[in-house]
């Protein structure tokens, strides 16, 4: 072929690039779902059901509830919010971002402590944590991100908090806390039971009593900011169906309230 | 600035000081091989050497992670002979501090020795100079200027590190958090105040080094 030909060629492809992006953004609804990284799976398994069914398309933004708080203040383009933590919801909901009325408790979950698959610590108490065979121990950051936070929490319960703090490896989400203690380069992490049920490379030390640790609360909401409020409800209204709660419970969350 | 935020701005310099010391002998050597020495697979050598200043950090960084990883094969080592961890430590944040300002200063260095005359080495040698005496009375002198440009290049380079250090050293207050992990922390935690009193530091001590580093680059051509 010609040399001018190529030229071309790739302006029609350009030009088709474009009018594909542009003909999928105007059929359906875009719903840009910001998840707690805990969340991840179950999310991951319950949107292709939903897009099928609906039409819509799920964009999720997955990361610590903190970090996407942060980003929904800072004016992010989210349509809903699930949080690992009501505090979160707190604030956005005092900065009136959240859509009146859409807020709700959805789910609940449980502690634990892991170790490595291969470990042979032996972790059978939160005394243990304490104990001088633990020299590396990952948490998320316990200051700003909810698993964090309930896990400082639950050590504080325990009066261990001070014993171990010079120990603790804050991590970005929960889900590095994970990573931390597959890799082996933490000896233990405290996590969520639905992110130790996901990996092979971890094993669950002892669960956390529901008694002993904090109330853990998943609360989900429309944001305020978002131009497809009705899309976004929808979803939201899904989320709790029958079909999508028994996911939820699948991978190990709780029922809120239950 | 709370007695922290001058603890991690300290710490910050420390550590990019002594990861800077640390590559200074083998950065050097490499610069004035490849500027002065022709052999097998220098290109690749070259090339090698330069990723780190291209890739993404974060790949980087979880390169080193897996090596100096308990379970890698030198933090492995570390940690079965000496008991020594590297992940989640300073060392981690001198190495992955190290291994990214590397490029930097080999590239500095090697054009420093590049501007050195080879004739003036050659008239040297002519006069019974040994070769290190001609590296140590012709070449470094005069191709110092150059260096330490790289030099005050690669420490700025290593002050900012932040894609590897996160994943190697994570960031813990007080033992590894280092001006750029401070600053993304303090804004994930809605702390944008303290975040720019860090941020003020950070754009001083970077100002300050490539500054003063265009000085010694703009006086190597200077006779």
């Amino acid at each position: 072929m010609a040399k001018p030909a190529r030229g071309t060629a790739f302006f029609i492809l350009l030009s088709a690039l474009f009018l594909s992006g542009g003909a999928i953004c105007a059929h359906a609804a875009e719903i840009h779902v910001f998840a707690a990284a805990s969340l991840t799976d179950a999310l991951k398994e319950l949107s292709a059901p939903y897009e099928k069914a609906s039409g819509d398309k799920i964009v999720l933004n997955l990361g610590a509830s903190s970090l996407l708080a942060r980003q929904i203040e800072e004016g992010a383009p989210a349509d809903l919010f699930l949080s690992a933590d009501e505090e979160k919801m707190d604030g956005l909901e005092k900065h009136r971002l959240l859509l009146a009325g859409t807020r709700r408790s959805v789910l609940s979950n449980t502690l634990v402590v892991v170790v490595p698959a291969d470990s042979g610590l032996k972790i059978a108490a939160a005394e243990d944590l304490a104990g001088p065979r633990v020299r590396v121990l990952a948490l998320a950051e316990p200051q700003s991100v909810p698993a964090g936070i309930y896990a400082k929490g639950y050590l504080q319960g325990k009066k261990l908090w001070s014993r171990v703090i010079d120990k603790v490896v804050p991590t970005e989400n929960v889900r590095a806390a994970l990573a931390a203690v597959e890799s082996g380069n933490a000896d233990a992490g405290i996590v969520y039971k639905t992110d130790a049920g996901i990996s092979k490379k971890v094993k669950i030390a002892f669960e956390v009593p529901r008694a002993e640790g904090p109330k853990i609360s998943y609360p989900f909401a429309v944001v305020a900011a978002t131009r497809q409020p009705d899309a976004a409800r929808r979803l939201l209204a899904w989320l709790e169906s029958a079909d999508a709660l028994a996911v939820f419970q699948k991978y190990g969350f709780l029922l809120a309230g239950g | 600035m709370s007695a922290e935020e001058w603890q991690v701005v300290a710490f910050t310099l420390r550590v990019s000081a002594f990861a800077i010391l640390l590559i200074l002998p083998p950065g050097l050597a490499a610069a004035w091989l490849l500027a002065r020495r022709r052999w097998a697979g220098k290109s690749l050598v070259e090339t090698l050497i330069t990723l780190p200043l291209v890739m993404p950090p974060v790949a980087t960084g979880l390169l080193l992670l897996k090596l100096l990883g308990r379970r890698g094969p030198l933090g492995g080592l570390l940690h079965d002979r000496f008991d020594l961890d590297v992940i989640f430590t300073w060392r981690a944040v001198v190495a992955a501090m190290a291994v990214m300002s590397f490029p930097l200063l080999v590239r500095g260095a090697r054009v420093a020795f590049e501007g050195v005359d080879p004739r003036l080495e050659q008239i040297a040698r002519t006069l019974g100079a040994g070769e290190t005496r001609v590296l140590l009375t012709i070449t470094l002198p005069l191709a110092r200027n150059g260096i330490l440009g790289g030099v005050l290049l690669a420490f700025a380079r290593a002050l900012g590190e932040f894609g590897a250090t996160i994943l190697v050293a994570g960031n813990i207050p007080g033992r590894t958090s280092t001006l750029s992990l401070s600053i993304y922390q303090l804004v994930q935690l809605g702390k944008d105040d303290d975040a720019f009193r860090l941020l003020a530091v950070a754009v001083v001590i970077a100002f300050a080094a490539v500054w003063v580093s265009e000085r010694f680059l703009a006086r190597r051509d200077a006779p």
